[in-house]
């Protein structure tokens, strides 16, 4: 070596890694020769991987190369090749950067992938959505059920040849509105006039109409919480009406006196096929579909949406249009965290009161989105290459700029004082959440917990930091983080991220006011856009909820996505419940699950 | 002291109660604070202290010029004796295409010798599938199409009132600036910058059309970029 | 002749105009309708139930800006059984609707169905999906349609009112809830979930749908459940 070091031209010079990404693929290849290879498919990044190895492929990275995050599991069905894909995308906690990405291809007829869920528990529910979706048998998962459907559903409804009763074509816009436009209601064209199918020759015989045993197969009824007596255990439903799930979500508790021993959850009650609907769309149709993800911060998914298709078309922004995405994200921030703390201490105990209070504020940064974006929620504001609108002149008769000073520098910290004052020194609140619902750092990370539950837990993992996008880079703010890992300090985490969000704006307004009059979009803004190349992107932002990413396939020339994947930070965030309520009370749950904020339209989307 | 944080917490809910009658106090000699346009623009603003009460049916919170809610069709005002003007829609069908719940259906016209003719023979929204996002109105070349502004559309039946057809979504064009003003003439702005665009090119060396000004510009998608 | 039949006619009785006004001779329920339905409109409870982004908008309106106290309206029950309202804000799935269907039929008459939103009305812009009804009317009967989505706070307000409305219309005498011959009237099926959502009045429909089509594979039409294609 000592040669090598004498002469360097000797030796072949030492490869070079841009990112840790690059290293650990590289690195992955020397230790794995025969089974990692290069993804070779135009446009999509990564390594291909063979089925059998992958459980210890992720071993590898996880322990020895760091990247000990698993955002993202989905399935991709291939239907050209006759194969079914599932793609995973991990990310290093520590030194932040891009992706690892894993493909497995696996033959369409007998899909089977061994499971990720004893090296990565995050992958636990997106292992069971990737079944339900395409039917890939993930060997060796735990408790493999259908979790968006229903147990005895009929087909895997995300594969291509799959077809829903108001199938009408493979990709909108469907010819028959224009210009014959007879106008129709699909279920006039179905024999049921509703919005069904059965399988051909299907007969109801009265007993398949058990859909629920299976829910219960799972629970643990092992465990005794008070020794030596005995005592039977009962089994509880909360949901899916219950008014403090916060939403159609539903918990399968199994109680020993009060105390929960096991802990599931049942979702799919507001499973609106997103995806599905996706695929079919055009990709800039899938727009305002996003708004109805997080219902609660519309822009922040457009956002997210928006990178990930502009990294695939290659689009840039203009810069007043990254400081309006900025501006908008963090407002819409700060909205959500006033709505998911008005409800976390409503569920505390502290029943209205804050809740109002807050949502008072929500309402005025609600009137500014309306005025901006023309709707109160469902803000459809971003564009490919841009922003639809400009800053209005008037928000409720106040000069936009003045109304947003007024809220940012007068309004919004004074409410976050008084919240303080409200809630944070409050004996019963204290003593309700210090110390309830626990989440280790090392179980965060292992669970793909994200935002402000990863950051509450000690883990100082935000994505405006660890993989800057739009102008965060340029920005001043630290990332809240907690250290105790209980709902005390994701209730705190909240509150200093709302800080900080004011902190952003602060940087951004005199950025507002200096690119006034700039554009607000790169090109003429088009209705029909086309895939210039075809290939894979996964673009994810902080969303208020932990990070949110897009899993975006194309073929080129395409103007509908191949796969449209959404990597809901609520859903996966919902794998720690279980772990975090066991040993707590009943009455604790309800707190927990109020802690991890969660929005139903994300969960099931 | 344990005690205090709930004592504090309890302080602000008392705060909230009196800044409630500070304000009637302040708006005692100035026509009281309710049903009163002044002091409603003030309860609606950040400066808001206390309640914050919209009475509904009696006060309105005004809608801004953006406000999307269900799609209609723009024509011309109607000339006298007439219920609807001349339709701007020339059927290129662009909303039916970007719509994307796809809940527009347009029967395009026919010429006598069969080719297309620039006018909508029908024209449908369901607005059971519409779901406001206003890319009809944003992509529509001609401004034919626009966002309305009448949210009071609760009813009895959807069986037949909940599909708008060509007859319920026409407006006249006065509507439109009616509800927004500063956009509709944006929009006359934008066309007649793109008409003048149009006839000066064909002149040798003319310079290229001065662009639009900031404050009309802002209120335009994409501040007019599509003129 | 000054007697002239008023339309205040009651058995044989003919009042005269001047005294119409002075005589009482309505029956008791048009005494007392104005009175039923002025404290049942003005106390109409509903239930907490959330179902999508409509719910958000549902709650917005039921807190300070727009205040459903103002209507009586601000007790969000959370049990179905003291409740008169439900209002289906959101997308109804299939999976869901079993469940909705539940509680409406636990819900004490007289009740009334809101549907909040083009989703809840006719399944919205998610109405092509696997998972979604095409609107909650093909399983309750709904009372007033509220569009838009979401409908405004006040939008939302406007179709409370037209349900009002719609309740001052109703009148005691002839109310359905009370004289109820048939004692499971207003109990809906409550739909089921098989291969896709089966809804039990439509039975027969199936059958015969499915003896239109028979499977290629009869063994396997007669099975509870289709199986699960993975290979275990």
């Amino acid at each position: 070596m000592s040669e090598a070091i004498l002469e360097p031209t000797a030796a072949e010079p030492a490869p070079v890694f841009h990112t840790p990404a690059q290293e650990a693929s590289a690195r992955l290849k020397e230790l794995f020769p025969d089974v990692v290879s290069d993804e070779t498919r135009e446009g999509y990044e990564g390594l291909a991987v063979y089925a059998d190895s992958l459980p210890e492929i992720a071993k590898a990275l996880r322990d020895e190369l760091g990247f000990n995050y698993l955002s993202s599991v989905t399935g991709v069905d291939n239907i050209e090749e006759g194969k079914l894909e599932a793609v995973y995308h991990l990310y290093s906690i520590a030194r932040g950067g891009g992706p690892v990405v894993l493909h497995v291809q696996v033959d369409r007829n007998e899909p089977v992938i061994p499971t990720l869920v004893p090296v990565f528990r995050g992958a636990e529910f997106q292992e069971r959505e990737a079944f339900d979706m395409f039917g890939i048998h993930f060997q060796g998962h735990p408790d493999l059920r259908r979790i968006l459907t229903w147990d005895g559903f009929n087909g895997y409804p995300l594969r291509k040849d799959w077809h829903e009763p108001f199938f009408e074509e493979q990709h909108k816009p469907f010819g028959s509105r224009w210009p014959e436009g007879e106008v129709f209601r699909a279920e006039e064209k179905t024999p049921y006039g509703k919005n069904v199918q059965y399988p051909a020759g299907w007969l109801p015989t009265g007993d398949e109409y058990d859909v629920e045993t299976d829910v219960y197969l799972g629970l643990s009824y092992s465990r005794d919480a008070t020794p030596g007596l005995r005592t039977d255990k009962v089994t509880v439903n909360l949901g899916p009406q219950h008014p403090s799930t916060h939403g159609v979500f539903r918990m399968v508790v199994t109680l020993d006196g009060e105390t929960i021993i096991d802990l599931k959850p049942v979702m799919g009650y507001l499973h609106r096929n997103h995806e599905k609907i996706g695929e079919r769309n055009t990709f800039i149709m899938n727009m305002p579909f996003t708004d109805r993800l997080d219902y609660l911060s519309g822009v922040s998914n457009n956002f997210g949406y928006a990178l990930t298709v502009e990294k695939l078309f290659g689009l840039s922004v203009p810069e007043r249009a990254e400081w309006l995405r900025i501006l908008t994200a963090e407002l819409i921030r700060i909205g959500n965290h006033l709505w998911a703390l008005g409800f976390l201490l409503n569920d505390l105990g502290a029943l209205q009161t804050p809740m109002l209070y807050f949502y008072i504020e929500r309402e005025l940064i609600v009137d500014f989105f309306e005025a901006l974006t023309g709707s109160r929620m469902m803000h459809n504001y971003m564009r490919f290459g841009g922003v639809a609108y400009d800053l209005p002149d008037e928000v409720r008769g106040v000069p936009t700029m003045k109304y947003l000073e007024e809220m940012v520098f007068n309004r919004l910290p004074r409410v976050l004082e008084q919240g303080d004052e409200l809630m944070t020194g409050n004996e019963i609140v204290r003593a309700r959440s210090i110390g309830v619902g626990y989440l280790s750092p090392a179980d965060a990370i292992n669970m793909s917990a994200a935002g402000p539950l990863l950051r509450a837990s000690g883990v100082p993992y935000d994505l405006r930091r660890a993989e800057p996008y739009s102008f965060y880079d340029r920005l001043d703010f630290d990332i809240a983080v907690r250290y105790n890992g209980d709902i005390y300090d994701r209730y705190l985490v909240r509150m200093d991220e709302m800080r900080q969000s004011l902190r952003i704006i602060e940087q951004v307004l005199p950025h507002l006011r200096r690119t006034e009059g700039a554009p607000i979009i790169g090109d003429k803004p088009q209705y029909a856009l086309r895939a210039p190349r075809g290939g894979e992107s996964y673009g994810r932002v902080e969303n208020p909820k932990g990070e949110l990413g897009f899993y975006v396939t194309a073929k080129r020339r395409d103007g509908n996505p191949s796969r449209y994947h959404v990597r809901a930070p609520s859903f996966i965030n919902l794998t720690t419940l279980g772990p975090m309520s066991r040993g707590y009370k009943v009455a604790d749950v309800v707190a927990i699950l109020g802690s991890i904020d969660i929005v139903l339209g994300e969960v099931d989307r | 002291m344990y005690g205090t944080g709930i004592l504090k917490g309890l302080g602000v809910t008392l705060r909230h109660f009196f800044q409630t009658y500070a304000d009637d106090l302040r708006w005692a000699g100035k026509g009281g604070r309710y049903y009163n346009d002044e002091a409603f623009a003030v309860r609606q603003s950040p400066e808001a202290q206390g309640v914050i009460t919209v009475f509904y049916p009696e006060e309105k919170l005004a809608v801004p010029e953006r406000f999307r809610f269900v799609p209609f069709l723009v024509t011309d005002d109607p000339p006298p004796g007439q219920r609807w003007g001349h339709d701007w829609c020339t059927s290129c069908g662009i909303c039916a295409k970007v719509c994307p719940p796809q809940c527009i259906w347009i029967e395009r016209g026919k010429l006598p010798n069969g080719r297309p003719k620039p006018e909508p023979v029908n024209f449908f929204i369901d607005i059971d599938i519409c779901m406001n996002c206003g890319y009809c109105a944003e992509f529509c070349p001609f401004d034919a199409i626009k966002m309305d502004h009448d949210y009071e559309l609760a009813g009895y039946d959807r069986s037949t009132a909940h599909i708008h057809d060509k007859a319920r979504l026409s407006k006249p064009l006065s509507y439109w600036q009616e509800i927004s003003p500063k956009r509709a003439a944006a929009e006359e702005f934008g066309r007649q910058m793109a008409e003048s665009a149009k006839t000066k090119k064909k002149g040798p060396d003319e310079e290229a059309a001065p662009g639009m000004p900031n404050d009309v510009a802002r209120q335009l998608p994409y501040r007019g970029a599509q003129y | 002749m000054a007697v002239a039949n008023t339309g205040a006619v009651n058995g044989d009785v003919v009042v005269p105009d001047e005294l119409a006004n002075n005589v009482f001779i309505g029956t008791i329920a048009k005494v007392l309708d104005p009175i039923y339905n002025w404290s049942r409109r003005n106390s109409i409870w509903p239930v907490t139930f959330g179902l999508a982004c409509c719910a958000i908008e549902m709650i917005c309106t039921a807190s300070s800006r727009y205040d459903l106290a103002r209507f009586g309206m601000e007790v969000f029950r959370a049990t179905p059984r003291q409740s008169d309202l439900m209002i289906i804000s959101g997308t109804v799935t299939k999976k869901m609707v079993p469940t909705i269907v539940r509680l409406y039929n636990q819900m004490p008459e007289p009740r009334y169905v809101l549907s909040m939103g083009a989703c809840a009305s006719g399944g919205g812009p998610f109405k092509e999906g696997y998972n979604v009804v095409d609107g909650i009317d093909k399983f309750l009967p709904v009372d007033v349609y509220v569009p838009g989505c979401p409908p405004t706070p006040q939008a939302l307000i406007n179709g409370l009112i037209a349900l009002q409305e719609k309740i001052d219309q109703q009148s005691i005498a002839t109310a359905p809830w009370y004289n109820k011959k048939d004692p499971t009237a207003g109990i809906y099926p409550v739909p089921v979930l098989g291969p896709d959502l089966v809804d039990l009045r439509q039975l027969d429909l199936i059958r015969r749908e499915a003896a239109k089509h028979p499977a290629e594979d009869p063994a396997r039409a007669t099975e509870a459940e289709p199986q699960t294609a993975g290979p275990q």
